[in-house]
């Protein structure tokens, strides 16, 4: 009953939609308010359909009714509730639905928001917005239907794979779907500017929040998948530029080089073109990652499924570039800026070289992750570019960027003059030279950690002299203590200071990638019980193997003691799992986690009599600061779009507070 | 005027050689990750498993990958470079067996060039873009401009940052 | 608009090509090179307790057959083929060679008693003739002829039709 209901639901939301999106361009055509009015309520209708939708497969899984194939792929009777309902982004049909509801749900957001400010361009966003929900239903509707009954119904289910059933299940892909999703709502509103020809920057003002919002969305999903991933799969890596991995990667680089160029189009509305391509190359690159995911054209561990799904996205894809492209090159010439500069140097310049790092390395991604195919098709064999070449290739580019990011926000928009430079960049430079010696003087000898330890001090160095120079600037003026002062420039400026911020967390989270990867150590060994191994201060020893029933799996381990000196620090219980109807087991790691430096103990092999035990164990110095480093940049990201009133309100509180 | 011009052509100077620091040191960073041989046996194979493709696994080297294949396989390297052989020569081992596939990252002659020069080329390609956009920047910028005593612009900028962080 | 603004919009149609052309291809579809090579040799102690060598089976056609017991579904599906197809043509000269790799002895006999191999089965200690062969997973199957050359590499289950084809040009050459 609920098969049939469901896809009839999923039909309706369809029809709702496209319904949204042609009355709204045939109200805004013809001038009729009746159509428009009628399109927005096709939208909220639309939202409650889906909604209904969700509610109906959430309600399959968590009652267990195997009558539904995707139910019966995707849990079992015995899941926990929160993995049941997790269950319904675990596989295609389903996080096609979450999807369609993210959509659903943000244009009505949109709608309800925006249309009685910007009339004019309101119908096109809506009938985009409204498009895009479109397509994500058509597929559920025609080709990967969530509620595809199962004969014979069978009597319990396959369940998630294993990995799949953490907590960390519920919260990496909502985070990345968020951000997925919500750059759509900048390229709607980019599209609509480019129909309705209304090409001035109020699309920027309407969607500067939205596409941070989204970033920040996205950079979350981006840390937290990589943090799972070092604490769950079992190599102690957090990154393997997989194909889908680079997929998430790609469109958070061109938002990033989006979210800073429009900063120079706010000013001196130049560069319109170059935006409305960042923005249309983003949502490409998202359709883009969501194709790779489902098409099954490069394996990958996160590929969830091949068929004619995959071809369905690559027609998408293909409607999206040449309708937003076309779009773009129609109105081309409206879109001609009036820049002017005084001087090549100037902050504008250093925000255009942030642009070209930025799709360069975007470029080189894209690139490697597509080469293999490339070289099929042109040489007829095939090839793996993976770990190494990414990371060869992007270093170089990574710290050029670095750089980039401690001398642009000091440049002079405009022009800037050499006592301009000097003044800013002297300090910064000293202390990062200062610094650099003072690692040699510690025992760093490696060129390239030197030099990353050198660009990340100097970036310290100009964010911190900012904050320096301007609270005391302003302490000075108006006479507020130190912290006030502090506190009221984060306040009234935000947009900059928390800009510094992200810009502190990501390097902070370089110096923990640099850190990490330069100086970590392994160790591979077969122990047999009570025999111990050195790495770095420590000495682990193997007690025993240990092996035990769980619900849902067999989980052997190794009991492991680690001391420090003589001093028993921990115990770690590296293991392995295995599961019923999985091929290998999967790792159980285990690790002491430090905001120093990380102890990671994984069990490689062993024998069945408990006689021995390959144990590999690796320190990760300093790992932890790339997970804070996220943290900082969220915090950052917050206090710049914090909304005003709240703001105007705290500082005058402030104010009114003695001296 | 002339004067003016002189600090434009400093700073412009002062430009140059930051942007070739800014492009060169990473060069010279990066040259030196992948330059550093190692002699101890262990960091050796290592080095030489990460290179080589897991080949039960998705995307993971030889070196990082927890299988009993990987294993089995970081045994053969260790007892290869024991027996005295190098780098190249235990690639070609196993790409003799198991096709190019098995190395994780394309190897650098033919068309794998593209795959390594264009990224740089790319970048080359934009910079120069960057500057001449620029360049065509500074030249629509009304010629005609009363000269400004650079001290007094100075004063200027600051006094309007500072009024800017208010 | 003027054809030099087309190209904005076409640019992006070499890539969706490409990416179209990714559906013909197989990801895990990976070419040996040891395609009309010579096959390495290999010396392994049978399930049984005899010894399997490739130089004594010079001069007779081999299919060789890299197997495991955790490989479900595929290796369960071909595994009847292979012994009809070894009842078939073990008269005719054909040799039959079974290896199990990455595996448990007790699960390993399990496997061979279910599907009831009447050939020679080997595991493959520390798994140097499965790296000899470039084997990337299992069920692989490679078809050696006559000379020792192998003749074709099959990845994934076979199927009767192709099983027949390989075995009978192996049976016909030189």
């Amino acid at each position: 009953m609920i098969s049939t209901l469901g896809h009839f639901v999923l039909f309706l939301a369809l029809g709702m939609s496209l319904y949204a999106a042609a009355a709204a361009i045939y109200g805004a055509r013809a001038g009729r308010e009746d159509w428009l009015g009628s399109s927005r309520n096709a939208v909220l209708v639309n939202l409650c359909l889906v909604t209904l939708a969700m509610f109906l497969l959430e309600y399959a899984l968590i009652a267990s009714d195997f009558s539904i194939r995707y139910v019966a792929n995707n849990s079992t009777r015995g899941s926990l509730t929160r993995y049941k309902i997790a269950g319904l982004w675990g596989s295609l049909e389903g996080s096609i639905l979450l999807w369609a509801w993210l959509q659903s749900l943000f244009s009505a957001l949109v709608v309800a928001r925006y249309t009685d400010r910007h009339r004019a361009v309101m119908p096109y966003v809506q009938a985009v917005l409204q498009g895009i929900c479109a397509f994500f239903l058509l597929v559920m509707t025609f080709a990967a239907n969530p509620f595809a009954p199962a004969f014979p119904v069978p009597p319990d289910g396959r369940g998630l794979n294993p990995l799949l059933e953490v907590t960390d299940m519920l919260v990496h892909p909502l985070l990345l779907y968020l951000g997925y999703v919500g750059f759509s709502v900048p390229f709607a509103f980019a599209m609509a500017a480019l129909i309705t020809g209304r090409l001035s920057e109020e699309w920027l003002k309407n969607t500067r929040r939205w596409t941070i919002v989204a970033w920040l969305f996205l950079t979350g999903g981006i840390f937290y998948g990589g943090w799972w991933s070092y604490r769950t799969l079992g190599w102690g890596g957090y990154w393997a530029w997989d194909p889908v991995e680079n997929a998430s990667f790609m469109p958070w680089l061109t938002a990033t080089a989006f979210i800073h160029s429009v900063m120079i189009q706010e000013r001196k509305r130049m560069l319109k073109v170059w935006n409305l391509v960042l923005i249309t190359l983003t949502f490409s690159l998202v359709i883009f990652g969501t194709f790779l995911t489902r098409s099954g054209i490069l394996g990958s561990v996160h590929a969830f499924a091949e068929g004619p799904v995959g071809m369905i996205f690559l027609g998408f894809l293909a409607l999206v570039l040449l309708f937003s492209l076309g779009l773009i090159a129609y109105r081309s010439d409206r879109l001609k800026g009036h820049g002017e500069l005084d001087s090549v140097v100037s902050r504008e310049s250093a925000f255009l070289l942030n642009n070209v790092i930025l799709i360069g390395i975007c470029f080189t991604v894209f690139l490697g992750t597509i080469f293999p195919l490339l070289t099929e098709a042109i040489r007829g064999t095939k090839i793996s570019v993976g770990m190494p070449y990414f990371n060869r290739v992007s270093v170089p580019l990574g710290m050029a960027l670095l750089l980039l990011m401690g001398i642009g926000p000091l440049i002079a928009w405009g022009r800037a003059s050499l006592n301009n430079l000097r003044r800013n960049f002297l300090k910064p430079t000293v202390v990062a030279a200062a610094g650099a010696a003072l690692l040699w003087a510690l025992g760093v000898r490696q060129a390239e950690a030197l030099l990353a330890f050198f660009c990340c001090f100097f970036v310290i160095g100009t964010i911190v002299l900012e904050f320096w120079t301007s609270t005391r600037a302003r302490a000075a003026a108006t006479g507020e203590g130190f912290l006030q002062a502090f506190a009221a420039l984060l306040l009234r400026t935000r947009r900059r200071y928390g800009g510094l911020i992200v810009h502190l967390g990501v390097v902070i989270a370089i110096i923990g990638i640099a850190v990490s990867s330069v100086y970590k150590v392994e160790h591979e060994v077969t122990l047999k019980p009570k025999e111990r191994l050195e790495i770095g201060p420590y000495t682990v020893q193997f007690n025993d193997l240990q092996a035990g029933e769980r619900p849902t799996h067999i989980l052997v381990w190794a009991n492991l003691t680690v001391l420090k000196g003589n001093t028993a620090l921990t115990e770690l219980h590296p293991g392995q799992r295995f599961y019923p109807n999985q091929q290998t087991p999967f790792a159980s790691v285990d690790a002491r986690y430090h905001w120093s430096e990380d102890l990671y103990a994984i069990l490689s092999t062993f024998e069945r009599d408990g006689s021995s035990a390959t144990i590999k164990v690796m320190i990760n110095p300093m790992m932890a600061w790339i997970w804070i480093g996220g943290g900082v940049i969220l915090l950052g990201v917050l206090v710049a779009v914090l909304p005003e009133r709240r703001l105007a309100m705290l500082t005058v509180r402030a104010k009114t507070q003695p001296a | 005027m002339i004067r003016r011009m002189g600090r434009w052509a400093s700073a412009r100077r002062a430009t140059w050689w930051l942007t070739l620091g800014v492009a060169f040191v990473p060069w010279w960073g990066a040259a030196h990750v992948y330059g550093a041989t190692n002699f101890d046996l262990e960091d050796r194979v290592r080095e030489i498993a990460s290179e080589l493709r897991c080949v039960v696994c998705q995307n993971l080297s030889v070196a990082d990958s927890p299988s009993d294949l990987a294993k089995e396989m970081r045994n053969l390297v260790r007892e290869l470079v024991r027996q005295g052989k190098s780098r190249e020569e235990i690639s070609a081992y196993f790409v003799s067996r198991y096709g190019e596939y098995v190395l994780l990252s394309p190897p650098k002659r033919g068309f794998n060039l593209l795959v390594w020069g264009l990224p740089f080329l790319a970048i080359a390609v934009g910079g120069g873009a960057v500057y001449l956009v620029a360049r065509r920047w500074t030249e629509q910028a009304p010629a005609h401009r009363p000269a400004i005593d650079p001290a007094y612009a100075d004063r200027v900028q600051r006094e309007l940052k500072d009024r800017e962080q208010q | 608009m003027t054809w030099k603004k087309l190209l904005i919009p076409l640019a992006s149609v070499p890539i969706i090509l490409l990416l179209a052309y990714g559906f013909r291809t197989d990801p895990k579809a990976i070419p040996s090179p040891l395609v009309q090579k010579s096959a390495p040799d290999f010396r392994l102690k049978a399930f049984d307790g005899g010894e399997v060598s490739l130089a004594d089976l010079k001069g007779k056609p081999l299919v060789l057959n890299f197997w495991a017991s955790w490989c479900y579904p595929a290796c369960y599906e071909e595994a009847p083929l292979l012994e009809a197809t070894w009842k078939r043509h073990k008269d005719q000269g054909l040799m039959m060679v079974g290896v199990d790799i990455q595996d448990t002895e007790a699960n390993a006999r399990e496997f061979l008693q279910r599907f009831g191999f009447t050939f020679p089965n080997a595991p493959d200690p520390g798994s140097k003739v499965s790296i000899d062969y470039g084997v990337y997973g299992v069920p692989e199957t490679y078809f050696i002829d006559r000379q020792g050359r192998i003749a074709y590499k099959h990845v994934g289950a076979l199927t009767p039709a192709l099983l027949e084809a390989q075995v009978q040009s192996l049976l016909k050459g030189k």
